[in-house]
C-alpha cells in the first residue's frame, strides 16, 4: 500500500492537524515503513472468520433503570472550559456573516 | 533504623494496625525519599506533600498507604494531563472509580506519574514532561507507557502505584524496573475516569513491590461498576487466598513462538531458569503453540491506533485544557489547537489510525485486523485446554538507552511483541522480577492465565517469589 506526502496531507486534515513539509514528509515515510510491516496480515486467510471488535464474549447490551440521579453539575462540567459564557462553551464564529 | 519508604503496604499494614505506627509518618519517610531521588529519576508530575487519609469514619484496606497514580487516571480537582500538553491545566470535576475505591479504604494519593503522551510509547520518552529515567542505570529509559510508576516503585518513592495497560504499558516497565505489574482481565476492572486510549484493550492495574501487594490492591479495585459497561458484574474474590506457596500439579505451557530469534540471551536464560524453578517446585511443563504470535504486533498497531483516533477526537480546545488563540473560525482553531497540542507520537497515532478507518482501507486493515484479532484469541483458547498457566518472557531485552529507539517507530513498537497478545485476547497477565542481566538489569517473567483467573495466575507468582529474592533487590541509588 503507497502512502505519499499527498495522502497524509489529507489524513492530516481529516484528523483536524496541520503539518509542515518536513512533517508530511517524515511522517509518510515512517507510516509507509509502519504499514509495508503490518501488511504481513494478508498472508493469513480470514475469508470465514467472525472480527472480534470485543473480548467478552459474554457481555451483551447493558441496559440501566430509567430513574432520575444527580449528574454533574454544570458549574463543574464548565470549571475547565478554555472559553465560558453563561453556562455555555464559547467557540469561534462557526455561521459566515456577521 | 529501616527507612519506613523501603517496605512494602503488607508490612506497613501490620506496623498500623499492631504498632500503632500513623499513616503520616509513611508519608514524611517518602516525602523525605522522593526530595532526595526523584531529581534523578523524574518519575512524578505532581507531588501532593499535603495528602492524608481522606475516609475517616474507618479504617479501610489499605488505610494510611501511600499510592502513586498514573497521569491519564482522573482524580478529582488534582491536575490530570496524560503528559501532554493539550490537557495541561485539566482537573477533572469526578474521581475515576478505582480512585474512589482506594479513597473509601483509606488510602493515601501521594501524586501523580509521568507517561508516554496518552500512553503512547514504550519508554516514556513522549512524556511532554521529559523522560523518567531508569532507577537500575538512569542512562536507560525505564519502559512505558506507566514508566513513572513502575520507577517509582522501583526506586522506593512510592509504597503502591498504578498503572494502566493497552499493549504491555503495566507489564513492560514492571519488567524493565523489577517490580510486579499486572494486567487484569479486560472487563475485571473499572475503566471510568481512565482517559481512553484503545477502549477495548485498556484496562487498569496495579503495580507493587511484591506479589503479596499485588493482591491487596487488586481487592480494592477489581469489582463491578454501573458507569463502565464493560465492567462484568462477577463476584470478586478474595486474592489474598491465592497466596499460596503450591504450584504442584499446575501446568504451564510454554510456546515456542516467543522464544525466537532476536530475544536477547540473558533474559532467554533468565526466563528459562525460571520456568525450571517452577517445574522443581512441582509445576508440569507443557509445550504449546500460538501460532498467529507473529501477527499480534500488526494486529495491534491497526486497532489500538485506529480506536485511539476516534477517542482523541474530544481533544479540540472546546471542553478543556489547552486552546490555541489566533484562529480564524471553529475549525480553524480544531486544527491549530491539536497541532500544537498533541505530540509527535500522538499525531502519528492519529493518522496511523484514522488512515486505517478511512472509506476504502476500512475492510483491509481495521477488519482485517480484527478478524486476525480471532485467530490470536482462538490459538490462547486452544493452548488453554492444555495447560493453566502461559509462561514467557515480558520483554525481548532487558532496558534500552534513552534516545535509542525514538528515531525508529517501528523497532519501538516492536519491543512489545511479548505483551501485546493479552489485551488482544482479554487475558491477565503478570510481570515478576526473575533475574539480573550482568549489567544489573532486571528481566522479567511474563505468564498469563484464563478470563478472570487472576487467582491462578498470583498462586504461580507467589510461589516463584517466596522462593527466590529478586524481589527484594534494590537499586543502588
Amino acid at each position: 500500500m503507497q502512502i505519499d506526502k499527498n495522502t497524509v496531507k489529507k489524513i492530516a486534515l481529516l484528523s483536524r492537524l496541520e503539518l509542515d513539509e518536513k512533517e508530511s514528509e517524515l511522517y509518510s515515510s515512517q507510516l509507509a515503513a509502519i504499514l509495508s510491516y503490518i501488511d504481513k496480515l494478508n498472508e493469513i486467510d480470514t475469508k470465514d472468520v467472525l472480527p472480534t471488535s470485543h473480548v467478552l464474549s459474554t457481555l451483551k447490551n447493558v441496559f440501566r433503570k430509567d430513574s432520575l440521579k444527580s449528574s454533574l453539575d454544570a458549574a463543574d462540567a464548565l470549571s475547565n472550559a478554555p472559553s465560558k459564557e453563561g453556562d455555555f462553551f464559547k467557540v469561534p464564529q462557526v455561521i459566515e456573516g456577521k | 533504623m529501616e527507612n519506613l519508604y523501603s517496605l512494602t503496604a503488607h508490612e506497613l499494614k501490620k506496623k498500623i494496625d499492631s504498632e500503632g505506627l500513623a499513616p503520616s509518618g509513611i508519608l514524611d519517610s517518602l516525602i523525605k525519599r522522593i526530595e532526595s531521588v526523584d531529581k534523578k529519576i523524574k518519575a512524578f508530575v505532581s507531588l501532593n506533600k499535603g495528602a492524608s487519609v481522606l475516609s475517616k469514619e474507618r479504617r479501610g484496606k489499605l488505610y494510611g498507604i501511600p499510592v502513586l497514580v498514573k497521569d491519564n487516571i482522573c482524580v478529582k480537582g488534582e491536575e490530570t494531563t496524560c503528559a501532554s500538553r493539550i490537557l495541561k491545566g485539566f482537573k477533572p470535576p469526578y474521581d475515576a472509580t478505582v480512585i474512589k475505591r482506594l479513597k473509601d479504604e483509606g488510602a493515601v494519593l501521594i501524586g501523580k506519574s509521568n507517561m508516554d503522551e496518552f500512553a503512547f510509547g514504550s519508554s516514556c520518552e513522549t512524556s511532554c514532561y521529559g523522560p523518567t529515567r531508569n532507577p537500575w542505570d538512569t542512562d536507560r529509559i525505564p519502559g512505558g507507557s506507566s514508566g513513572g510508576s513502575a520507577a517509582a516503585v522501583a526506586s522506593d518513592q512510592t509504597i503502591l502505584a498504578l498503572g494502566s495497560d493497552t499493549g504491555g504499558s503495566i507489564r513492560q516497565p514492571a519488567s524493565l524496573c523489577g517490580v510486579v505489574g499486572l494486567k487484569p482481565t479486560y472487563g475485571r476492572v473499572s475503566r471510568y475516569g481512565l482517559i481512553a486510549f484503545a477502549s477495548s484493550l485498556d484496562q487498569i492495574g496495579p503495580i507493587t513491590k511484591d506479589v503479596t501487594d499485588t493482591a491487596l490492591v487488586m481487592n480494592v479495585i477489581a469489582g463491578y461498576d454501573e458507569m463502565d459497561s464493560t465492567c462484568v458484574d462477577m463476584p470478586v474474590p478474595d486474592y489474598t487466598k491465592s497466596l499460596v506457596k503450591d504450584v504442584k500439579g499446575l501446568r504451564i505451557g510454554v510456546p515456542k513462538e516467543y522464544f525466537i530469534e532476536g530475544i536477547d540471551t540473558e533474559v532467554e536464560a533468565g526466563v528459562r531458569g525460571s520456568i525450571d524453578l517452577l517445574r522443581d517446585l512441582g509445576a508440569r511443563i507443557v509445550e504449546i503453540t500460538l501460532p498467529h504470535t507473529q501477527y499480534a504486533v500488526s494486529t495491534y498497531y491497526i486497532v489500538a491506533p485506529a480506536e485511539a483516533s476516534s477517542n482523541l477526537a474530544r481533544f479540540d480546545g472546546v471542553q478543556y485544557g489547552f486552546r490555541a488563540q489566533d484562529a480564524k473560525d471553529l475549525v480553524d482553531m480544531y486544527i491549530k489547537t491539536r497541532s500544537k497540542g498533541f505530540g509527535n507520537e500522538a499525531k502519528r497515532r492519529i493518522l496511523l489510525g484514522t488512515y486505517c478507518l478511512c472509506a476504502g482501507y476500512y475492510d483491509a486493515y481495521y477488519l482485517k485486523a480484527q478478524k486476525v484479532r480471532t485467530k490470536i484469541k482462538e490459538d490462547f483458547d486452544k493452548a488453554f485446554k492444555l495447560c493453566d498457566l502461559i509462561a514467557t518472557p515480558t520483554t525481548p531485552t532487558p532496558a534500552f538507552r534513552i534516545g535509542e529507539k525514538t528515531l525508529d517507530p517501528l523497532s519501538m513498537y516492536l519491543s512489545d511483541i511479548f505483551t501485546i497478545s493479552a489485551n488482544l485476547a482479554g487475558l491477565p497477565a503478570i510481570s515478576i522480577p526473575c533475574g539480573f542481566s550482568k549489567n544489573s538489569l532486571p528481566i522479567g517473567l511474563h505468564m498469563l492465565a484464563k478470563p478472570f483467573d487472576e487467582e491462578t495466575l498470583l498462586r504461580a507468582a507467589y510461589t516463584f517469589e517466596q522462593n527466590t529474592d529478586y524481589h527484594k533487590r534494590k537499586p543502588g541509588l
